[in-house]
């Protein structure tokens, strides 16, 4: 039954990703809507375990805001009737709570965080947050930073390392080597006459084919160089055309369009490139099991490979008879399986080289590791207390000046300076009805000094974006606490299952800050 | 840190956002306990389609100070409903979810009234759709999108040049998701989706999903004659995917899997939590900002890519001023003596419309009603009326009619909207062609 419940999801992450779910086990800090709209998706999906640690009791506004409290629930331990709720949601999930405070078991109790796979940490101000990332770094926990604040939402993964092998891109080209055949699939190509003169066998043979002729006919005219200029490239495409008999052939069309793939670089991209360089690929025994594939890969490359990774070795569909079709993917199959064998092989070697099982990374995780090869990601995520003792001064001034990202950027150093404020004052700014005016321009003043501590002394903040953040005062809006948790729970999901892109770069300095008042 | 001094508000959150003045506000934001109190007690929201993005949308409406809203959707609730559509629970399996899911809403958010609706959308008056302030979608289906867009664009009335009146203008909060994808937009026409050409099916298929859509568009009517497919049959689904596997063994595709024929078959969308809870939760506050200007809109469209790290893209998305829908409408000239037959056959003919079996609408008066059986015999002697003096012997105005119309070798039901404007109709008889004169 559980297989059909979680179907939709399934073809998605595959069972793979719904079985790094299922044992995963998640604490979440603070259950208002924010956290718990955010754990709630979690639950639905299956997740293994959830611990809900918050010590306040339900008031009379949280029935405004949160969908985990009734009426009844008035005056009780807030992260119990949220445990309850979320309960009834999935009852494969364990659901535990523990009524204290987050800041306090942050300042008693660190040990109690290293049984978690991921901490989703809402609502806390900059002081628990430095103190949370350390604890958890040390542990090896992940990390996510929820904020929802007026109309403003954060988003902040904290993580030392994540390798993702399985990173399904949206778009990412195919693995073709149009630009660079091996033997076999020239020895195919051989066999199919272009100019046969059946006008149905003509237009089905496949572009791939076509390609892989015509490329060879013109290195072999142009000193074995492929088309590089722009007048190569577009002789080259009408040297394509002029083997059309009629207009209605698709195959030609798709090998007019697929052109590009010819002109494209061989070997591998700067990004995988850069990943093989890591200083984490040179194999040592604590290397993870990531890290000796990398080197596998390393070899690879420098070998049998030719400057090449392991061929991927599907075939996208394309006009052509079955028979051809069939045959091709045959040949990709086989390359593939061949690249992966001679993977395998390494791998095996450099497990034996750091005294590991050669057995111990299994042929499955090993294949996946071949077919994703040139799609792999590291994101490594410097600390909360790194980003603020370093910031990212040309970063923050540039998005500051910009129209398109000042908005965003604003809030994220007001963000901040609530928090200092709430330090000094006791209260967020706007909290309250009375004193408005009083906490915008002490607002003002914290924003500009922190700005200064930013070293982006230049820098301005435009006044309403001041005015808007205490006019928020610190609520927590259902809408924006959904929206937000929403994200940050597909963050959990991608860090939990390892799969779909993480990160922007090689390095991520800064959080998420989406601010729904456009 | 509770300020002792004011009683708590059960909307205390809400309140900072409705009653405090802002300068990054709406146009016409008059912040106040009343404009609070009058989007409670006056705004009425309907919310189409109770699934996954449905059940996030009921709940995000009513904590967002909306206490009168209406969800519809013929749909039953199933199993691979509950990873997302958390107001259903596995013995509500069955039963209706627009039921369901207002109950399950009113259960918990005290004091929100929601009246379900569990029929097609087709099936409700034009009127229906009119009492309400804003119309929210939480829909799967291209067409019924295409539908409620034409409900909407409907309702426009234009001024003479041709600018719509903004008090007729109904809008639109439309919702979208597919796996970590999603869309929020305010009033925008659908997109069409693809199909494969029927030559690759029939004859050089290379792929597991071209035998199974082999299997159930062509090999089932050859077999089956006039039966029709149904999907939720699991005897008729057995019946493709055996199809589908014996001619991917004849060309040797590899591929073909009970999982995936239900996913071509059904068109299944990958759908998770997470998504729904982000584009409802962006559509709704949108509602809340047009009706109450506490912030500013959306400029149309919010795209969401979680898959590739995350991008909110806010685009402009102009209006097409040729739009068979919400525009003017298509001008038809028509002699005064055509009767109301005559012009349901040319609607057919119509290059611009191929409305086929149309249903007539003159503002609140059915002319002309296909279906129910009941409407269509009482409405039949209208057929034979000239359709000027069914339309009160005025010289021009706007009619609606209701069909199936042929676009891009597609059926699809369609909703436009005409002038008609009757030629000599001015008062002046023809001398030359009045009769015994």
């Amino acid at each position: 039954m559980s297989k059909t419940k979680y179907d939709r999801q399934l073809r998605i992450w595959g069972e793979v990703g719904q079985a790094a779910l299922e044992e995963a086990s998640i604490c979440l800090l603070n259950c208002g809507p924010t956290g718990s709209e955010a754990l709630k998706n979690l639950v639905l999906g299956g997740v293994g375990s959830i611990t809900i640690v918050d010590g306040s009791k339900v008031e009379l506004g949280d029935l405004g805001n949160n969908f985990m409290v009734d009426e009844r629930s008035v005056g009780q331990s807030k992260a119990k009737s949220t445990c309850a709720f979320l309960q009834e949601l999935n009852d494969s999930v364990k659901a535990k709570f523990v009524e204290e405070s987050p800041d306090t078991l942050i300042m008693t109790s660190p040990s109690f965080f290293s049984q978690f796979t991921l901490v989703i940490a809402t609502q806390l101000v900059e002081d628990s947050m430095v103190k949370l990332d350390r604890i958890c770094r040390e542990a090896d926990v992940k990390v996510v930073f929820v904020r929802s604040y007026g109309l403003v939402g954060l988003v902040r993964v904290s993580v030392q390392e994540h390798t993702i092998i399985d990173s399904k891109p949206d778009h990412f080209l195919d693995d073709l080597r149009l630009n660079n055949p091996w033997p076999e699939l020239n020895s195919f190509v051989e066999t199919i006459d272009l100019n046969v003169s059946d006008h149905v066998a003509h237009k089905h043979i496949p572009y791939v084919v076509i390609l892989v002729k015509m490329a060879d006919e013109w290195t072999k005219s142009h000193s074995g160089n492929l088309p590089s200029t722009r007048e190569e490239k577009k002789e080259f495409k009408d040297f394509v055309k002029s083997k059309m008999i009629s207009m209605d052939e698709d195959n030609y069309k798709e090998a007019i369009e697929a052109a590009f793939k010819v002109f494209a670089p061989r070997g591998i991209s700067s990004e995988i490139q850069q990943i093989c360089n890591d200083s984490c690929a040179e194999p040592s025994s604590s290397s993870s099991d990531f890290w000796v594939m990398v080197a596998a890969l390393k070899e690879f490359v420098s070998n049998e490979g030719d400057g090449e990774a392991p061929l991927e070795g599907s075939i996208p569909d394309m006009t052509s008879s079955t028979e051809h079709y069939i045959n091709l993917q045959k040949i990709f199959l086989a390359k593939a399986e061949a690249d992966f064998l001679v993977m395998e092989k390494r791998v095996k070697n450099i497990l034996k080289r750091i005294d590991r099982d050669p057995s111990s990374i299994s042929k499955p995780t090993i294949k996946s590791f071949c077919k994703n090869a040139r799609k792999l990601k590291v994101c490594r995520y410097r600390t909360v207390e790194d980003e603020f003792s370093n910031p990212s001064v040309t970063e923050i001034q540039k998005c500051l000046a910009d129209e398109d990202y000042s908005g965003a950027m604003g809030f994220y150093v007001l963000l901040r300076a609530v928090d200092r404020f709430t330090a000094n004052y006791n209260k967020f700014p706007g909290q309250f009805d009375g004193g408005m005016d009083e906490d915008i321009s002490r607002l003002k003043t914290t924003a500009l000094s922190l700005l200064a501590d930013l070293g982006c002394n230049g820098s301005v903040l435009p006044d309403d974006l001041i005015n808007e953040m205490c006019r928020f005062g610190a609520s927590e809006l259902h809408v924006v606490a959904a929206f937000v948790g929403g994200i940050a729970s597909q963050e959990v999901i991608k860090l939990v299952t390892k799969q779909f892109v993480r990160c922007w770069g090689l390095t991520s300095s800064m959080a998420l800050i989406t601010s729904l008042s456009y | 840190m509770a300020d002792l001094d004011v009683p708590q508000s059960k909307t205390r959150d809400l309140d900072k956002l409705l009653l405090r003045a802002g300068n990054l506000v709406g146009p016409d934001f008059y912040p106040g306990a009343e404009l609070r109190d009058d989007i409670r007690d006056y705004v009425r929201v309907l919310v189409v389609g109770a699934g996954g993005l449905g059940c996030e949308l009921l709940k995000d409406l009513a904590l967002s100070g909306f206490r009168n809203l209406d969800v519809i959707d013929m749909d039953r609730i199933e199993v691979t409903n509950l990873n997302r559509q958390f107001l259903f629970r596995l013995e509500d399996v069955g039963k209706p979810k627009a039921e369901v899911a207002a109950k399950r809403v009113m259960e918990r958010v005290s004091g929100v009234e929601i009246v379900p609706h569990f029929s097609r959308i087709e099936d409700k008056e034009l009127d229906f759709y009119n009492d309400f302030n804003i119309i929210a979608l939480g829909l799967d289906s291209i067409e019924a999108r295409r539908y409620i867009n034409g409900v909407a664009c409907g309702f426009l009335e234009y001024d003479e040049d041709d600018t719509p009146r903004r008090e007729t203008i109904k809008p639109m909060v439309d919702g979208g998701t597919e796996g970590f994808k999603g869309h929020a937009r305010v009033i925008v026409p659908g997109v069409t989706p693809l199909k494969f050409p029927l030559c690759t099916l029939a004859e050089t298929p290379r792929n597991a999903a071209h035998c199974i859509e082999y299997a159930h568009l062509i090999k089932w009517h050859e077999v089956h004659g006039g039966k029709s497919f149904d999907p939720d049959e699991p005897e008729h689904m057995k019946w493709v995917y055996d199809e589908a596997i014996k001619r991917a063994e004849l060309f040797g595709i590899p591929g073909v899997t009970y999982s995936l024929t239900q996913g071509v078959v059904k068109n299944i969308i990958p759908a998770i939590a997470s998504t729904n809870a982000i584009i409802s939760a962006a559509c709704a506050l949108e509602t809340l900002k047009i009706v109450s200007g506490c912030s500013k809109t959306l400029a149309n469209y919010l795209t969401y890519n979680g898959g590739e790290g995350l991008h909110t893209k806010v685009t402009e998305f102009v209006r097409d001023q040729d739009c068979l829908v919400c525009g003017p409408g298509i001008l038809i000239e028509l002699d005064t003596s055509i009767t109301l037959q005559k012009f349901i056959d040319m609607l057919e003919e119509h290059p611009k419309l191929l409305l086929s079996k149309a249903s007539v609408k003159h503002g609140k008066d059915s002319l002309y009603m296909q279906a129910p059986p009941v409407l269509e015999e009482m409405h039949r002697p209208n057929l034979s009326k000239p359709l000027y003096d069914l339309m009160g012997r005025v010289q021009k105005d706007t009619v609606h009619v209701f069909g199936t119309a042929l676009k891009n070798e597609e059926k699809q039901s369609s909703l436009t909207k005409l002038r008609v404007v009757f030629k000599g109709a001015d008062g002046v008889t023809d001398m030359d062609t009045a009769i015994g004169a």
